[in-house]
């Protein structure tokens, strides 16, 4: 089950990021989940919303260079170490991690993690063995 | 495409008669500009030429150059040979630094300026059934009412919309029709960007021909403007200074620009000035044969060609000059490296993810030049890691240094961000001086 993520290259200067969040802001596009990944040059604003394929056009009309990448969204059980048993049936199992960001969308439910790794159908079956719980696009954008 | 020849008395003369024309058009000419014009009076004399020295066209190696820097010290008019009542319209070309470069006509000048564009024109298949949508600015700038009156000429439809407004650019080519399209090369990308972005569909539009010029231009990007736009795109060349667009033209051979040399003398010549055999790259100089408001003897173009004049499988006997593909004075010396810009774009052509979008900023920090060359993603993006752009950036560098020999910095910007005017592309920013 995987959840399609927008990724979108937006440079480092003053007033882009802004730019940007008012465009999907201005076509009501609601960013479920929000990441930005960042060097002194540019950043990489990873985020998921509903309809995915309607933000893509939006964002690629606008002039932005964009993509969409399969990644992963589980929750993890508020208690401590849930988080690392994840992170060690992955490794176990020599699956690198690309990268890895939380969420909350409700006060006191669980955290929602997604993830990007190299072999996603692989990881999934491993996680599924242990019963980690998945969430497909329509759940996160409901939560 | 068709072959169409608009004057076959004069584009297929014998190189002979070629060569008999010239003599005496460049018998006439030095007269006219030694009689009228003290700037050519004064050259010459300090030679010690005179016009009867001038024979035939070899005799050209006598006469003095005329550089950019001539004009812009008789600004406005100091170099017209026809006296003011005799001149009918100027056209100025905006100068890198301070005041323009003008240009005066006589009624003669834009007769004979409108058949060279219409012969240029009809080298693009264009006929009196076309419907030619002009996308040059109209104004000083030669471009529009240069392509303007060349297409009426053959009395073809002419659209004049001039530059700017690319929303409605893109209606009135679709609406009216247009099977050609002149304008620079950098705005026709524009076009094509903004059709793109509109998702609209090429079989709508009816275009055949771009008559793009004004610039220096690649093949690469000549490729991407044909699949892009669906059409055979051709390479006008021409400057102010000598007239505007029309001087020279591609053909469908596609073997380097016929230059109209019942009207124009091209040479080209080494560093030291000496005259360059044919085939041999230099830099171009022309002059004037037979323009009456400011002709010009051996004006130093600063355009990279070459000439040749070996016959031409469209029919025109007129000799051809290789693309211009560089300007010596657009060319950067770089920690002594000598760097061209459009051997920045075709290396950067060869990478995957990136635009045809550039810019070369050069600056210097203590005795070492910087160089940072700013490039334009495409619209998908190649990975969403940091790792993976911090690896096309460095592949970018890499090509340069291979390709360029200059190690630079290179950063990565969004699609559309760097400038681009609706005349000429900037494509280096050097602030080193
Ligand atoms: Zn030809």
């Amino acid at each position: 089950m995987y959840v399609k993520q927008i990724s979108v290259f937006i440079e480092n200067s003053p007033g882009k990021l802004a730019d940007f969040t008012r465009l999907l802001g201005d076509n009501g596009i609601d960013l479920v989940s929000l990441s930005i990944a960042d060097t002194t040059n540019f950043g990489i604003l990873r985020g998921i919303v509903a309809d995915y394929e309607k933000a893509v056009q939006i964002i690629e009309s606008a002039g932005y260079t964009v993509c969409l990448t399969d990644v992963l969204a589980v929750t993890v059980p508020d208690k401590p170490g849930g988080l690392a048993d994840i992170l060690l049936l992955l490794s176990e199992n020599e699956i690198a991690i690309e990268y890895l960001y939380s969420f909350v969308r409700n006060k006191g439910s669980n955290a929602l993690i997604v993830f990007r790794v190299a072999d996603i159908d692989k990881a999934q079956d491993i996680l599924r063995a242990h019963h980690v719980n998945f969430l497909s696009q329509e759940e996160i954008c409901n939560v | 495409m068709e072959n169409i020849i608009f004057n076959p008395a004069a584009e297929t003369l014998s190189r002979d008669e070629i060569h008999e024309i010239q003599s005496r058009e460049l018998r006439d000419v030095t007269r006219r500009v030694y009689d009228n014009v003290p700037f050519y009076r004064k050259k010459m004399d300090a030679l010690g030429v005179k016009p009867e020295d001038i024979k035939t066209a070899e005799d050209i190696k006598y006469l003095p150059f005329t550089e950019k820097s001539d004009l812009r010290d008789n600004y406005p008019f100091g170099l017209f040979a026809a006296p003011q009542e005799q001149i009918v319209r100027v056209h100025a070309s905006s100068g890198t630094t301070g005041k323009p470069t003008v240009a005066g006509y006589t009624q003669y000048d834009l007769d004979m300026w409108a058949e060279l564009m219409a012969r240029s024109l009809s080298c693009a298949g264009v006929n009196k059934k076309s419907i030619v949508h002009v996308a040059y600015g109209y104004g000083l700038f030669t471009g529009g009412l240069g392509a303007h009156y060349g297409a009426e000429r053959i009395g073809a439809t002419v659209i004049p919309v001039s530059g700017g407004n690319t929303q409605r650019q893109l209606m009135l080519l679709k609406d009216f029709g247009a099977t050609a399209l002149a304008c620079t090369p950098s705005y026709a990308m524009n076009l094509a960007d903004a059709m793109e972005r509109e998702g609209m569909d090429m079989s709508q539009l009816k275009l055949e021909a771009g008559v793009f010029g004004a610039e220096p231009w690649s093949e690469h990007m000549r490729e991407q403007l044909e699949t892009r736009l669906h059409i055979k795109a051709f390479d006008v060349y021409g400057l102010t200074e000598m007239m505007g667009p029309g001087v020279a033209m591609d053909c469908v051979e596609r073997c380097g620009l016929h230059v109209w040399e019942d009207h124009f003398l091209p040479e080209i010549i080494d560093e030291d000035l000496q005259p360059l055999p044919r085939n041999t790259e230099g830099e171009l100089v022309i002059t004037t044969l037979t323009k009456q408001g400011m002709p010009l003897l051996r004006y130093r173009t600063h355009d990279l060609s070459s000439l040749d004049d070996r016959p031409c499988a469209c029919g025109r006997t007129h000799v051809r000059m290789r693309r211009v593909k560089a300007r010596t004075d657009d060319m950067l010396i770089i920690r002594g490296v000598n760097v061209f810009p459009s051997q920045i774009e075709h290396s950067l052509l060869k990478i995957p993810g990136i635009a045809p979008q550039y810019q070369i900023v050069v600056d210097r920090k203590g005795s070492l030049d910087t160089v940072e060359v700013q490039v334009e993603l495409d619209r998908t993006l190649i990975g969403d890691t940091v790792r993976d752009l911090e690896a096309l950036n460095k592949r970018i560098v890499g090509q340069l240094a291979s390709d360029v020999l200059i190690s630079c910095q290179v950063k990565l910007c969004q699609p559309g961000s760097l400038p681009r005017s609706e005349g000429k592309a900037k494509r280096v920013i050097d602030n080193r001086k």
